[in-house]
């Protein structure tokens, strides 16, 4: 680890910081199917960096091009400097975590963990050393002489994680690291893995289908569909300011609507749609009259009995039309005039005496949100 | 009616299994004959069993089969590893499917073509370079190599088919050269693959009486060309005996098999019951 340096916890803003990995027009084609479409991508030193997107989308793809698996159609790869073009995985400075694990069901957890030092001809006393100090960081030390059919799927993932951590790699590659946890144990294992990272200061890529996950775990994120990037950015940009529809609702859920730009000005938008005029509080170029989508996130929208005191922009009522009750918050499923479903979520902060809502079905309800809880999307 | 049926059932299993039993009951019985004429019951007697330890030719040919039975099965196992892993991990090379095709051929090929062909093969090989000298013990275990394998490769390619390869990048991703991960992780899961492969051409080996008349010469008896050649000249108690012992070792071989194959499925069982043990 780079001990002087203190690193800066966004690095990708800093002015001639230099990335970690360059990733440069990298495409991978399988016959004439285009898995990776023209990718450039840089990531920085201690990174855990998020590639968020649907089945079959080019994530493991461009994880086993970084690893030596696959190599490139076009493009170029270059990790701490060095040109990873005719580099053998056997000789990258990564490792990684494989999707189902990988373990070698011959060897016990122990020999698991050391089998990649040892290919590295590193001494007895060493190798033992490591192996100990690595299982007791991820709580497996009495498990050590087990084999990997005698362990619980939480088990087996931390000895994946600990065999490719234990070669102290450069990058750290995980492909759906806790896909085969239970809901439970995957909130658990999340935390427990960014913990580790922190600890070993290790640069991470996590390849995951699941928006939670990433949002969770990452410093940022890069949305893909169809083997391309959708939206690069921190959780918080790509959750509150998504660049396109695709991002908006991939991304938790939003209420899109749609509409035209009637005024453009420096600092604020208005935009005509089917409920009335939607006004946004930050500026954006967008020519007058052209057709856009207004995202409005569920829980950004506020429901109310009454009548808003003078109408306004940023305004709709509507019947409700449906409730579902989570328990720490309720949906709302809000019919408008024009027979658009909004949903609404409200956090149950009190008790409700009885097993009613204090909105109920069929009710007439008023929606409002505030000027800068839209997003406006141009495509 | 399910009461009806079952007891097709049993009457059909009992007679399948008589089918397949009753011969050779009777051929232990007879092997304990005394009389000379088989099927004349003249009493219980193990003197077949003497004549058959006294025999010279008897030892000599089960010698030779087991010398060929082992020293084909390895051979076969080394060789048909090396064309299966070729087939399933080297990608696609030049020729693969063809050489696939061929590889298989003798899997289907009829014995005589089989043994004919190899018989032309070792006759023109003397005429060329004068060897092999005589036909015998070279040239069968050469012939049973050919053809035991296609059928060991056959396994270890279903084998490797199944398995994967993320265990190979897992291995290669740890630093491991190709040859490691060979050695380290493919063999050893081959193992079990290569054993079976070993013996099943173990017995194809001893099994065969085709191939083996085709490409021997005079004096070399395998078992099973010996009992061919005796039995031409009619029945005979001796070869009854044999024929039990055979039956006899064959019969613990499946016992032993058997009780490995039970062991794994406990062993198994047991890992599974430490893991739900475990997760409340
Ligand atoms: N070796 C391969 N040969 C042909 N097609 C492949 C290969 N690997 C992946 N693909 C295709 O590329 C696409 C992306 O795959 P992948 O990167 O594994 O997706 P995911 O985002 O789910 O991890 C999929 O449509 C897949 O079928
Ligand atoms: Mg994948």
């Amino acid at each position: 680890m780079t001990g002087e340096q203190t690193l800066s916890d966004t690095p990708w803003l800093e002015q001639g910081a230099e990335p970690f990995i360059k990733i440069r027009g990298v495409t991978k084609k399988f016959g004439e199917f285009t898995a990776v479409d023209n990718i450039d991508l840089d990531i920085y030193q201690g990174e855990l960096f998020c590639l968020l997107g649907g089945s079959g989308c080019g994530k493991s793809t461009l994880l086993r091009m970084l690893s030596g698996f696959e190599t490139p159609t076009s493009g170029s790869i270059t990790i701490d400097g060095m040109d990873m073009s005719n580099v053998p995985p056997y000789e990258r400075p990564t490792n990684m975590m494989f999707q189902s694990y990988a373990l070698f069901p011959h060897m016990t957890v122990e020999k698991n963990v050391a089998f990649g030092l040892k290919q590295d001809k590193i001494p007895v006393a060493e190798i033992n050393d490591r192996v100990h100090d690595i299982l007791t960081l991820v709580e497996l030390q009495d498990y050590k002489k087990r084999k990997p059919q005698q362990l619980s799927g939480g088990q087996k993932q931390r000895v994946a994680l600990a065999r490719a951590l234990v070669k102290q790699p450069k990058l750290l590659l995980l492909d759906e690291p806790l896909a085969a946890l239970d809901k439970k144990l995957r909130e658990q294992t999340q935390f427990e893995l960014m913990n580790i990272q922190e600890k070993v200061g290790i640069t991470f890529v996590v390849v995951t289908h699941d928006q939670e996950e990433a949002m969770t775990l990452s410093t940022r994120i890069a949305v893909m569909n169809d083997g391309e990037f959708m939206q690069l950015g921190t959780p918080t940009e790509i959750y509150e300011f998504p660049e396109s529809r695709f991002v908006a609702d991939f991304i938790g859920s939003a209420n899109m609507l749609e509409g035209r730009i009637v005024e453009d000005g420096p600092d604020h938008v208005r935009v005509k749609t089917d409920l009335g005029e939607v006004f946004i509080d930050h500026g954006q170029s967008v020519k007058e009259g052209s057709r856009v989508w207004i995202a409005i996130r569920p829980e950004k929208m506020h429901l109310s009995k009454e009548p808003p005191l003078k109408p306004g922009p940023n305004q709709a009522f509507g019947m409700v039309d449906d409730i579902g009750y989570l328990g720490d918050i309720s949906i709302y499923k809000i019919r408008l005039e024009n027979n658009q479903i909004i949903d609404v979520t409200a956090p149950n902060q009190i008790r409700p005496k009885s097993r009613t809502h204090t909105i109920t079905w069929e009710e007439k309800v008023y929606l409002h949100w505030q000027a800068s809880s839209a997003v406006l999307l141009t495509k | 009616m399910y009461g009806r049926r079952s007891g097709f059932l049993t009457f059909m299993l009992a007679a399948g299994m008589a089918f397949i039993y009753v011969p050779m009951i009777l051929l232990v019985i007879y092997s304990f004959n005394y009389s000379k004429i088989v099927p004349v019951w003249g009493g219980w007697s193990l003197r077949w069993y003497e004549t058959l330890f006294k025999s010279e030719a008897v030892w000599n040919a089960v010698a030779l089969s087991l010398k060929i039975a082992v020293i084909n099965a390895t051979f076969a196992t080394i060789l048909g590893t090396l064309a299966g892993l070729a087939m399933v991990r080297f990608g696609k090379f030049k020729g693969r499917t063809l050489f696939g095709g061929m590889l298989v051929a003798p899997l289907v090929m009829p014995e005589v073509i089989t043994g004919l062909s190899l018989l032309v093969l070792f006759i023109s090989l003397k005429q060329l370079f004068g060897w092999p000298q005589d036909r015998g013990f070279t040239t069968i275990t050469i012939a049973h190599i050919t053809f035991s394998l296609a059928y060991v490769a056959v396994i270890i390619q279903s084998r490797l088919s199944g398995m994967g390869e993320t265990l190979e990048e897992a291995a290669l991703d740890l630093g491991a050269k190709p040859f490691r991960v060979l050695t380290d992780i493919t063999m050893p899961r081959l193992a079990p693959g290569m054993v079976a492969g070993w013996l099943l051409a173990f017995t194809l080996s001893l099994d065969d009486l085709v191939i083996a008349s085709f490409v021997t010469g005079p004096g070399a008896n395998t078992l099973p060309i010996l009992i061919f050649s005796r039995i031409r000249l009619g029945l005979r108690p001796d070869i009854n005996a044999l024929a039990t012992i055979i039956i006899l070792v064959v019969a613990i071989g499946v016992a032993i098999a058997a009780y490995i194959m039970f062991r794994q499925e406990r062993q198994q069982q047991r890992d599974m019951q430490i893991v739900d043990r475990e997760i409340p």
